[in-house]
């Protein structure tokens, strides 16, 4: 990253774009850059953040909306909200450093709540961004509902910096529950496990959240780790009362075994599940994400665990599996040929770049969807500066 | 009356020979070129507009709608997806010069895994035909637009089709997993699955809502929830518009978000009342549904908490429906808000711009001056926790005049909802109907940068041309596709 670009107004991005596109001259397109070791790794001379576009532009608590310019940090919008007793519904995780709302939109990173809730892209109301050809373009707007022309939000959320540069976001937000308790259900293995959290799902009580983790992973956590074995945890976010009465029938209904953690201990341990915690990845080694049906989630685990002796941990009640094993082709094979039979979606989400630059980093597309995918790259980037090859090589 | 692309010459002159070659790859009954059987085609739930079709072809499977578009594509044929017809407004009018491909026969519940919480449909299955397949195991599907007895989950999916529990339970793009689509290249593309956020583009969310421009959809995997232990309405009357918005403010920021919160405003109250028997308030200037979800306890303990702070904006009445029925008695006579209103007045537009909630009396009050300067009635409903607003414009069909002006009164809403810093349509889409309007909510690079995306999915604009984007600013395109 020898020069980097911090211009202070969407006018000044755009005429970065427009300089860069007029020189074919690539851009590393980052927030604060704090997810810089996922996918590709970017060859390109300098680097354009929004970081220096800040504030909190609107929040109407009432209207259950909040916009900030890209460069805001989402600690300061969590901050903002939660004063006013709401929340940010995706419960996006912390990847150990100040990230920027840009950026969190920009990867569609969605933490425990998602299973239930639904993802960043699912809460992005609005956007504002510069495309490739140098032009400002909204999407979306203030309001909940919208179905005025094609929906960008949802295209721009999770493009990973490829399409344009996001430079303003508006976010839908939810009153934050009044309290939080988890059932933890020890013992059961991952198929039983996951069982459970799927009957827990599948009840009326609205579960927030549903995870199982190996004993290993457990024993990371101080307050799981005192069931010395794996354990399936279910969250109930509601009123308090509703809380008391929602764990004690799913504890009642999942067979009358478990105990049911307090408000703080709940908010504790769910914070380090959406903070990946439970894994310990060696620093030369891999980490990756992979999506299935819930119920493969389990067959997931083993198989990876089998081939290459990979370790990880269930989320959204078994269908997100976060697991780290060695930063090797072989590995990283296993971990695709075990999403592909699951016919589920993976993504290299941290590795060296040797790693990084060597292998696919997310699923290829069928060649349709591949010719589509670069019609739609050139629709909005024409010249091919705005982080190439980020998801895939020479795109 | 609505103008439409020039049809292609060279398309109308080869009508016998498409005909023909269509029925060679379909089975007979599923190709209609018979004027006469054409008819129920012309038109779809904006009635206003007609153009019958050169062709209508009624495929049973993913295979022939793919055979179809390859033939169509390499014709240079335009073609309009069709579901069930029930748009309001107008995504599923043909051109004189395209082929109208109807999915109402792709109608087969394909798989329900309770597992996963996920049931996979062809796309001519209805919206309520998914929570009838799932409903004995205590499962539904959550988005329910008020035509969800007729609609087709195909047409939800291009529409984003919301419904009056969005605001609990989201619209219809945050309940899909994955699709199954056609190209206008005829390629049969899986997006999606049974999983969540799939890493690469996020082609569900953009094809959600799509309005027919990018793809034909065929089948479509959907989220199914498990219904909550039970549910109950209250209704509460105000003595002023400004009053209940006040209301529902207060509700929302106490932190209960309600899992429906309806509003009507005085004359819907008196058309539905009149119409449903449903016991609404006739002496209330506002009205507003709160539905709240969970156990008898949890229900009760909700309504208490509402009714305190409704007791805190001077209520005409508050009823709190005390069983099942009750409750159905109240959401009675809001379903039944069209055909209450097509009672009165049997010709009425549908409009549905959103807004902040904030702006809501201010709205009122200028939609107000409107019908009394274009001499026509309005009602309006209004979903109020996520601001999708629905006025319902009464005109006479038979009087040319009252047409043209309940459009013009219709689009003068619109731009309001747009200048309040809304938009021009929350759940109903653009269609033909808001098409000519996009350029208030969209400048010009907006729009290219939109039709860009149409042309990288559709490099022809054969895909439901009609539809959408303004046609005076494309006529250079059409001259030179490319």
């Amino acid at each position: 990253m020898s020069d980097l670009l911090t211009p202070t107004d969407e006018e000044a991005i755009a005429a970065a774009i427009r300089r860069a596109a007029a020189s074919q001259e690539p851009l590393t397109v980052v927030g604060n850059g704090t997810k810089s070791a996922m996918l590709r790794p970017v060859q390109a001379a300098r680097s354009l953040s929004a970081r220096n576009l800040t504030g909190i532009t609107v929040y109407s608590p009432k209207e259950l909306i909040i916009s900030a310019r890209a460069g805001t940090l989402l600690s300061e919008i969590e901050a903002a909200v939660a004063e006013q007793g709401q929340h940010i519904i995706a419960e996006p995780p912390d990847p150990g450093g100040p990230q920027t709302i840009g950026g969190v939109v920009a990867t569609n990173l969605s933490g425990p709540r998602r299973v239930a809730w639904g993802a960043m892209r699912d809460h992005v109301l609005g956007v504002r961004a510069v495309t490739g050809h140098g032009e400002l373009i909204h999407s979306g707007g203030r309001v909940l509902k919208n179905v005025t022309g094609l929906d960008l939000c949802k295209l721009l959320t999770g493009s990973h910096g490829t399409l344009a540069v996001i430079t303003e976001v508006t976010l839908k937000v939810l009153p934050a529950p009044e309290g939080v308790g988890t059932l933890v259900l020890p013992g059961l293995d991952a198929a039983a496990g996951v069982a459970a959290l799927s009957a827990a799902l599948g009840s009326p009580y609205s579960v927030s959240a549903a995870a199982w983790l190996p004993a290993d992973a457990a024993a990371r956590i101080p307050l799981l780790a005192t069931f010395h074995g794996p354990v399936a945890l279910v969250r109930i976010e509601d009123f308090v009362a509703s809380v008391v009465y929602r764990t004690q029938k799913l504890h009642d209904d999942l067979g009358g075994r478990g105990e049911i953690l307090d408000d703080p201990g709940s908010r504790s341990i769910w914070r380090a599940i959406r903070d990946r915690e439970p894994l310990v990845a060696a620093t030369d080694g891999a980490v990756w994400r992979v999506s299935v049906r819930p119920s493969a989630g389990p067959q997931v685990l083993h198989s990876v665990a089998d081939a290459c002796g990979a370790r990880g941990y269930l989320d959204w009640g078994g269908g997100l599996v976060w697991l780290t094993g060695p930063a090797s082709s072989s590995a990283h094979a296993a971990v695709q040929s075990a999403a592909h039979d699951a016919r589920g979606s993976w993504m290299l989400v941290q590795a060296p770049e040797t790693l990084r630059v060597a292998v696919d980093v997310i699923p290829p597309e069928s060649t349709p969807l591949a010719r589509i995918t670069r019609r739609v790259k050139a629709a909005f980037d024409p010249h091919g500066i705005l982080n190439p090859g980020r998801l895939y090589a020479g795109l | 009356m609505i103008s439409q692309p020039e049809p292609k010459a060279e398309v109308l002159t080869r009508r016998d020979t498409i005909v023909a070659a269509l029925r060679g790859m379909l089975p007979p009954e599923a190709v209609i070129a018979e004027p006469i059987r054409l008819r129920p085609y012309k038109t779809d739930g904006l009635a206003a507009c007609r153009q019958p079709p050169l062709a209508v072809v009624l495929p049973e499977t993913t295979e022939q709608v793919a055979a179809i578009m390859r033939y169509c594509h390499a014709e240079g044929i335009r073609v309009v997806p069709r579901g069930a017809g029930t748009s309001l407004s107008g995504g599923a009018l043909p051109m004189a010069d395209a082929v109208v491909v109807g999915l109402m026969k792709m109608n087969r519940i394909l798989d329900i895994d309770y597992a996963d919480r996920c049931a996979t449909v062809q796309a001519g299955v209805t919206n309520i035909g998914i929570t009838n397949a799932v409903q004995d195991r205590g499962f539904f599907y959550a988005p329910d637009p008020s035509s969800q007895l007729a609609c087709m989950i195909g047409g939800n999916v291009n529409m984003n089709s919301g419904g009056a529990h969005c605001l609990k339970y989201g619209v219809t793009a945050n309940n899909l997993l994955g699709l199954k689509i056609v190209t206008v290249e005829g390629d049969i593309l899986t997006i999606g699955g049974r999983h969540l956020d799939a890493a690469g583009y996020d082609w569900l969310g953009l094809l959600t809502g799509s309005e027919g421009q990018l793809a034909v959809v065929t089948e479509v995997t959907v989220r199914i929830l498990r219904s909550p232990e039970g549910a109950r309405a209250m209704l509460a009357a105000f003595r002023s518009n400004e009053i209940a918005g006040a209301c529902v403010d207060s509700i929302i920021s106490s932190g209960i978000i309600p899992v429906a919160l309806e509003f009507m405003d005085r004359p819907a109250i008196h058309t539905c009342e009149e119409f449903a028997h449903a016991g609404y308030p006739l002496d209330a200037e506002a009205m507003l549904i709160i539905e709240v979800e969970g156990s008898t306890e949890e229900q009760e303990s909700l309504l208490a908490r509402i009714r305190v702070i409704c007791e805190q904006h001077d209520p005409i009445s508050l009823k709190v429906s005390q069983s099942a029925e009750e409750s159905l008695a109240i959401w009675k006579g809001r379903k039944g808000a069209f055909g209450a209103i097509g009672r009165i007045s049997p010709d009425y537009l549908c409009m549905d711009g959103v807004i902040p909630t904030s702006r809501l009396p201010e709205v009122l009050r200028r939609i107000g001056e409107m019908s009394d300067a274009y001499e026509l009635k309005v009602a309006n409903i209004f979903h109020a926790g996520d601001g999708n607003l629905h006025p319902l414009i009464m005109f006479d069909a038979n009087d040319p005049e009252s047409f043209r002006k309940a459009e013009h009164f219709g689009a003068d809403i619109l731009r309001l909802c747009v200048e309040m810093g809304g938009c021009l349509t929350g759940e109903h889409g653009v269609g033909v109907e808001k098409r000519d309007l996009m350029p208030v909510q969209f400048n010009a690079e907006e729009l290219e940068q939109q039709r860009r995306i149409k042309t990288a999915f559709d490099p022809d604009w054969l895909l439901n041309p009609n539809k959408v984007f303004p046609l005076a600013t494309r006529s250079e395109r059409s001259a030179h596709p490319h």
